[in-house]
């Protein structure tokens, strides 16, 4: 049996680009680090952190199952919440996601001494 | 003339006198050696934020005990493993060439010096932690006749995660049938439900075999939590708090009006309150008021302050019927706005006759030897992860990481975004020639191997391969009987489990 590839864009907090595809089925979190994409995943899915957090388009968002209680007690620990957050380790490739694009939440404010500006690498 | 690929801005900068400089010393940009002091998750993730953004950084983690992962390995419950799942990302740091792990090594002793470190290093990043904790500054509190007083929660915790210095403790849960844990946190949380949790729920996890049969054979039924304030103004969070409502035949008791009364005054501000809204709504629906229906009860109480520890007359009966003590609150209001509450003594007292008292009102970290420290916050002064002495110019070189630079709170997801920000500032500091510029020749990896040879570190010292094979032994000692692992607990065992092959 076949299952269907998706494919999806991450944008990265800096504004960076990422395509990539995915069998239906893999959850974002895996199909982020299966393309180098910069999400973190500190407990490997297991519902127990939230840094695999990812923001959703609304339309995709709305259309998916409501969070369990054990992914939004997760949530409310996140940084940079919305309204269409979700943990990308909760949320399973489908079909209808194709060319969903997931944004990546910016980490904490940085702080520069003396006016430094930071060096992109 | 040599290319040499220098840092962007220095080059463009300076390039004459770059050019003119790799005339005179004909030298290579050496790799850069930053050394980590603690090997808990503040210190690991500042570690592989250095290895993911740079090349040419090298990291020397340094642990006091043999074992690393800190708070991960001896604060996270055991029955929580799925939160020790990081302990993947540490060891593939570990495991990395450009990382070294030096376990059983005391930074700030006799041994290392922290200046010593700070002179072979082109970074050090302090992230040692927290290793105290809040004192309630109450009569009674450290005990009298024998009695054991008020014990850490920070330490019942190390008891049963296996912390060695910790397996002294005397923990008696057989002379009586209730606790008092005072302070209303995730750590409170924790060892409520390690106190109430059906033993056999922890007989595969990596609980102590003494934690264990301890449990196996407490008399502990009833666990009151007591806090100054109210309850939006509670630290702990929903996902501990909904744990204690799956807990079986357990009563779930708290002053249901007083939360209904606090979710009314400040309904807007709690409309906006995402995670706080949650946590009430799920107080109100799985809470009784007073009454007991079950044989176990966890009790939610607000607004109450300790304020002395009071043992029986010499001589009293022990007995699961007369508990040894009772602990003396001050009763509360709350003042001003619902994030900024004051507790406020009403005059009005209230005793709670218990057996073991637990405080849990906080960590506290402590000064390493050579390094400042704010004795008012009790946290290393830094300016976003640059450490800065008492009046306030940054220390070259020297930088915090987690708990010990921002304070004992936050989960490991907070801590991880902290190291980061942290090592970023070290690579922005490499990058701008404010450390580890190659003009800096003292510094070398040949300088800090130097320095660990004449100071005795590589002779005593637990390497990562060595704590893999403890690692290994404790996994294997655990299946044999049926848990995720056997901890050794005696620092002395493990060293000659580690050198015995």
């Amino acid at each position: 049996m076949l299952s269907k590839e998706v494919t999806v864009t991450f944008i990265e907090p800096d504004g960076n680009e990422v395509q990539a595809t995915g069998e239906e089925g893999t959850n974002l979190m895996e199909l982020a680090h299966e393309n180098d994409v910069d999400l973190e995943g500190a407990c490997e899915g297991a519902c127990a952190c939230s840094t695999c957090h990812v923001i959703l388009d609304e339309s995709v968002f709305d259309s998916l199952p409501e969070p369990t209680d054990e992914e939004n007690d997760m949530l409310d620990l996140a940084f940079g919440l919305t309204d269409t957050s979700r943990l990308g380790c909760q949320v399973l490739l489908t079909p209808e996601m194709e060319g969903m694009r997931i944004k990546l939440p910016s980490a904490t404010r940085n702080f520069y001494v003396d006016g430094a500006k930071p060096s992109h690498h | 003339m040599r290319a040499c690929v220098l840092p962007v801005a220095t080059t463009l900068r300076t390039a004459s006198r770059t050019v003119r400089h790799f005339a005179a010393s004909a030298c290579l940009p050496r790799d850069k050696n930053v050394a980590v002091v603690g090997g808990g998750a503040a210190g690991f993730y500042a570690a592989a934020r250095l290895l993911a953004k740079t090349k040419n950084v090298n990291v020397d983690v340094f642990e006091q005990l043999p074992t690393p992962y800190g708070l991960v390995r001896f604060g996270v419950a055991p029955d929580h493993p799925e939160v020790k799942n990081c302990t993947t990302k540490f060891d593939q740091v570990s495991g990395s060439p450009r990382v070294r792990y030096f376990g059983n090594v005391q930074v700030g002793s006799q041994q290392l010096g922290l200046d010593r470190l700070c002179s072979a290093y082109d970074g050090v990043v302090l992230s040692y932690g927290a290793s105290e904790d809040r004192r309630l500054g109450i009569p009674g509190e450290d005990g009298e006749n024998g009695r054991v007083g008020v014990i850490p929660a920070r330490r019942f915790v190390a008891w049963y995660n296996g912390l060695p210095e910790a397996q002294g403790l005397r923990v008696d849960l057989e002379s009586y049938d209730k606790v008092v844990i005072v302070g209303h946190g995730n750590v409170a949380l924790d060892c409520a439900r390690i106190l109430l949790t059906d033993p056999a729920d922890l007989a595969t996890t990596d609980i102590t075999a003494n934690a264990l049969e301890t449990l196996r054979n407490s008399k502990v039924r009833h666990v009151e939590m007591v806090g100054r304030r109210g309850p939006l103004q509670v630290a702990f969070t929903t996902k501990e708090l909904r744990e204690m409502t799956k807990i079986p035949d357990m009563d779930f008791i708290c002053d249901r009006e007083l939360v209904a009364a606090e979710c009314s005054k400040w309904a807007e501000w709690l409309d906006a309150s995402r995670s706080l809204k949650r946590m009430m709504d799920l107080l109100m629906k799985h809470t009784v008021g007073e009454g007991r229906r079950q044989k176990k009860s966890f009790t939610l109480s607000f607004l109450k302050s300790p304020v002395e520890v009071v043992y029986d007359q010499p001589g009293a009966e022990e007995s699961a019927e007369a508990p040894p003590q009772r602990i003396r609150f001050e009763v509360n209001r709350l003042e001003g706005a619902v994030d900024a509450a004051r507790a406020v003594g009403t005059g009005a007292f209230v005793d709670i006759p218990c057996g073991m008292v637990l405080r849990s009102i906080g960590y506290v970290s402590t000064p390493l030897a050579g390094a400042p420290f704010n004795k008012r916050r009790k946290i290393i002064p830094n300016i976003a992860g640059r450490v800065t002495d008492d009046s306030g110019e940054l220390v070259s070189g020297l930088y915090a990481a987690g708990w010990v630079k921002r304070g004992p709170v936050g989960v490991i997801a907070t801590t991880m975004q902290d190291a980061y920000r942290t090592a970023d500032a070290v690579i922005m500091d490499i990058s701008n020639g404010h450390i580890g510029n190659d003009s800096d020749t003292g510094r070398s990896r040949d300088a800090v191997d130097q320095m660990l040879d004449s100071s005795g570190v590589l002779e005593t010292c637990v390497t990562n391969a060595q704590w893999k094979r403890l690692d290994a032994h404790e996994t294997e000692a655990g299946i044999k009987t049926g848990k995720s692992r056997e901890k050794v607990t005696d620092i002395d065992r493990m060293l000659s489990i580690i050198r015995s092959e």
